[in-house]
């Protein structure tokens, strides 16, 4: 069984459908890549999946929990879904170790000892172990991002979502950032990664999906997509980007 | 004017330090419940659905817009007309600290809205619900950035708890017109002295929100307003 199944989901915002009908799967340890011009839609569909935005219509599940039921208690899915943001959103008036440490404390009710050992360990994981006690304003975007990473990890989630991760960075901070996601994808974190960045879609997605108009118009493996793509769109869509962004990282 | 009238006031020094110790249990009352009923207020303005939000600005609106000596009377006055039996005292740290929760109710208000709302989304990603990732991230960044708006606060409310005279409260103005009434040479000695002790005490108290704003200051905060 899948461990996150989407069904037919749609958002509107006024009269603009952004989401028209979105069904997909993904299984444990997969890493699937979100490609498609701006405005199709992609954020909100991960913002649908833990229900930050709420979706119009359709169903989504972890596992054997329907987090679109009424009944589900979200933020007991939430916990076990992390989202990392395209602005990182970290907490400006905690250091690195209490941003990671704060959901270990306050949603799982770790004591504080062992939130700091956990914490650390995964500020350990994303390179930034010496940046604990540092306040995000004195962090550069890469960084900020990394401790947002080990924020998320921290909690043991099943899946992380990532909303554009290096979109807000300047170039040379990029690699950083996709390094550590690389090497998550590597220990097999389940992951979808909203993202133009066509290098780390080539060599670590298990799975790419292009969506346009608010609807997959194609998915597959980076080497049907990249090199045989059924849909014409697709294969226009995924010169462009590569140009643009380029494919050598 | 003879000079030695000012060396008389030195014997009632004592009585006005102890009508001055009335003052400041009453500033202490007023602005716990100023600080408590106006974050809530604030709270209430900022998250809670439309028909609460009004009802919270239309209690801030009463409140910045009677006079404060009118709120003393109709608290004083009227509480007992309804057969709640309160005393001076009560009623004037219960008429100021409303008051006084309007106003902090504006400058709260202003500072839970200039955090950034994706802080609220990534502590609701976390799994923390929307009052818990309210007390957690909001309010103490909220509450730093309201350090110097809320200094403002004080000093203006210390002073007036003079007004607490107006109904009978026994603090610092009541005890100088009582000496007053006995000598009346001693007039300007004494409401220089009086004017003194306030000076101090805001100094002092300004001086301590000062120190607190140094001792809770985190990089970038104050750079996001």
């Amino acid at each position: 069984m899948a461990l996150l199944r989407v069904e037919n989901l749609h958002k509107r915002y006024g009269h603009e459908e952004v989401l028209k009908g979105v069904t997909l799967a993904q299984d444990a340890g997969e890493t699937k890549v979100v490609i498609g011009p701006s405005g199709t839609g992609k954020s909100t569909l991960l913002r649908c999946i833990n229900r930050l935005t709420e979706p119009d219509q359709g169903r989504v599940w972890l596992e054997d929990t329907e987090i679109t039921s009424r009944r589900t208690d979200i933020n007991r899915v939430r916990a076990k879904i992390g989202f990392v943001f395209q602005d990182f959103n970290l907490f400006t008036h905690l250091t690195s170790l209490d941003n990671v440490r704060l959901g270990l404390m306050k949603v799982r009710g770790m004591p504080r000892a062992a939130a700091t050992g956990r914490a650390m360990a995964e500020l350990e994981r994303v390179g930034l172990a010496a940046k604990a006690n540092a306040y995000p304003a004195q962090l550069s975007g890469g960084q900020q991002q990394r401790v947002s990473i080990a924020r998320a990890l921290a909690m043991d989630p099943k899946l992380i979502l990532f909303d554009e991760p290096t979109s807000a960075l300047d170039p040379e901070l990029i690699g950083e950032v996709l390094s550590v996601m690389i090497q998550l994808a590597r220990d097999g974190m389940t992951m979808i990664v909203v993202t133009h960045e066509m290098g780390f879609a080539r060599s670590v997605a298990d799975e790419i999906v292009f969506m346009e108009g608010g609807v997959i118009v194609e998915q597959g493996t980076p080497d049907k997509m990249f090199r045989s793509p059924e849909v014409p769109r697709t294969g226009e869509f995924l010169r462009k980007i590569s140009d643009l962004y380029g494919e050598s990282r | 004017m003879d000079l030695s009238v000012w060396t008389e006031v030195a014997p009632h020094v004592p009585v006005l330090l102890r009508g001055l110790l009335v003052n400041i249990q009453l500033l202490l009352g007023l602005i716990s419940l100023g600080l408590v009923v106006g974050v809530v207020t604030a709270l209430i303005e900022v998250y809670a659905p439309r028909p609460v939000g009004i009802v919270a600005g239309a209690y801030t609106w009463f409140f910045r817009g009677v006079p404060e000596i009118v709120l003393l009377f109709l608290f004083y006055f009227g509480l007992s007309q309804f057969g709640v039996p309160v005393s001076a005292f009560f009623a004037a740290v219960l008429a100021l600290g409303l008051r006084s929760s309007a106003y902090q109710a504006q400058i709260f208000r202003g500072a839970f809205q200039s955090i950034p709302h994706g802080q609220m989304m990534a502590a609701r990603a976390l799994g923390l619900g929307r009052l818990r990732a309210i007390v957690h991230v909001v309010l103490p960044q909220a509450l730093r950035l309201s350090l110097a708006g809320w200094s403002n606060e004080f000093s203006s409310v210390l002073k007036d708890t003079t007004l607490a005279w107006g109904i009978g409260v026994v603090e610092i103005m009541r005890q100088a017109s009582y000496i007053r009434a006995r000598n009346f040479t001693l007039t300007l000695p004494i409401y220089v002295t009086v004017a003194l002790m306030f000076l101090v005490l805001t100094y002092v108290g300004n001086l301590a929100i000062g120190l607190a704003e140094r001792k809770l200051r985190v990089p970038g905060l104050e750079g996001q307003r």
